[in-house]
């Protein structure tokens, strides 16, 4: 007999206060609380967290590899983006 | 290994397809393959059976020592060895969700453990009959263990690399917590210490299997390893395997059952006997002293919950229909 799949949600972990919560893995469960239950259980045993986000794997749209082109190499030529592009004498001081 | 006989299949080079040539100069690079890219179906089909077989070895690895939780001579050890089950769990799920990635469901590749299709570590199989089998099991399995998890850090899959990267994390606490019990046991009674030994003697050999078949018979290799999901051979980790551990042995005033294991200065190793290949075969085809009681174990563990599963399913379903009742009735 088949049974209904729990569904797969993405966790994402604060580590600690202050920074950005990552991407750290997956899981399966019935729902999104049980799913925060189970990211404590599952990634965060060792005080690997302050908070916890959970969303259903189905509802992340992502960019496709064959995109990596289009999308990301216009920047590699705007080099003028980044304070290293500019010349300033020592003389001016630290900038 | 936790993964001790996995075909692979795959295309010598010069049948290579252009996409197969990228991807194989993707991997020389050094670059990760992730899940949407384009890998070759070898490739897939490949890692899927390898990191099932990585999963499934995880958590049938928790039964043996599950054995000993109720029976743990104190309420720490107890809570230690809770810890590190619980860890052997969350293991087999993120090698799980790994896999996932790979196009396979979790509970697809569960039907194949359960029905025998696909193999868990053949270390498993063995029974654990005194409490010094969680120093052995620690020490000697969870090290052999590691030996092959450490270099997998850097395998081209990146899901199964990350995986890896966390679960390195967790090992070196399991291997030390059985090393503990061991020391604890070998300074104990000389009855206490006689265990310690006798646990020593009953998993020598089969922590030496868990390496898998000797290179000359080790006939998938090669593709795993130009594909970087195999990073060292089976004779090469199984040696590393031994030059660490005599030495911890002999800490221990412990001996390893193997009158030929002496060092070797001039090969800078130790020597030592092979393991019984005719069991190790025996055990991987299912005849192993334990083989039935834990593919028994996972079953009905799976079959008992499925209530369980089906009940919090119907709850969510419930639970978000009444919420898009309340919704549409604010409206
Ligand atoms: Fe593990
Ligand atoms: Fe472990």
């Amino acid at each position: 007999m088949t049974r209904k799949e729990w569904p797969l949600w993405e966790v994402f972990i604060r580590g600690q206060h202050g920074l950005n919560h990552r991407h750290v893995g997956s899981l399966h469960a019935p729902d999104a609380g049980m799913a925060i239950n189970n990211a404590r259980d599952v990634y965060t045993r060792r005080n690997e967290g302050v908070s916890i986000w959970v969303v259903r794997s189905l509802d992340i749209a992502a960019s496709s590899p064959s995109d990596k082109g289009p999308l990301f190499d216009p920047a590699e030529s705007k080099v003028y983006r980044h304070p290293t592009f500019y010349d300033i004498p020592d003389d001016v001081g630290h900038m | 290994m936790y993964a001790q006989m996995v075909k692979s299949e795959g295309t010598a080079a010069a049948e290579m397809s252009p996409e197969e040539r990228a991807f194989q100069d993707r991997i020389d690079r050094g670059e990760k393959i992730e899940p949407r890219d384009w890998m070759p179906d070898d490739y897939r089909k490949t890692l899927i059976r390898q990191m099932g077989q990585h999963a499934h070895s995880e958590i049938v690895g928790q039964l043996p020592e599950g054995n000993w939780i109720t029976r743990a001579p104190t309420l720490e050890r107890k809570a230690i060895l809770l810890a590190k089950v619980q860890d052997e769990a969350g293991h087999g799920l993120y090698l799980y969700s790994a896999a996932e990635t790979l196009g396979v469901s979790r509970d697809e590749l569960f039907e194949k453990l359960h029905s025998g299709a696909m193999k868990y570590s053949s270390i498993f199989n063995y029974p654990t009959l005194t409490w010094a089998d969680m120093g052995a099991v620690g020490w000697l399995v969870d090290g052999a263990a590691i030996m092959n998890q450490v270099p997998l850090q850097r395998t081209s899959y990146g899901p199964y690399a990350r995986a890896m990267v966390r679960i390195c994390k967790e090992e070196s606490f399991h291997q030390r917590q059985g090393y503990a019990i061991m020391m604890k046991m070998a300074q104990g009674t000389p009855e206490q210490k006689e265990m310690a030994q006798d646990a020593l003697n009953r998993f020598w050999g089969s922590a030496l299997m868990m390496f898998g078949p000797s290179d000359k018979d080790s006939v998938h290799s090669a593709r795993s390893m130009a594909w970087r999901i195999k990073m060292n051979t089976n004779d090469e980790l199984r040696q590393k395997f031994v030059d660490e551990t005599v030495p911890q042995a002999d800490y221990l005033g412990l001996t390893v059952p193997d009158e030929t294991c002496v060092w070797n200065a001039e090969r800078g190793h130790y020597d030592f006997a092979d393991p019984d290949w005719e069991e190790f075969f025996e055990v991987l085809k299912g005849n192993g002293p334990c083989n039935a009681e834990r593919l028994q174990a996972r079953r009905d563990a799976w079959e008992n919950g499925a209530w369980f599963r089906d009940g919090l399913n119907a709850y969510a379903g419930k639970a978000a229909a009444r919420r898009a009742a309340a919704a549409l009735a604010a409206e």
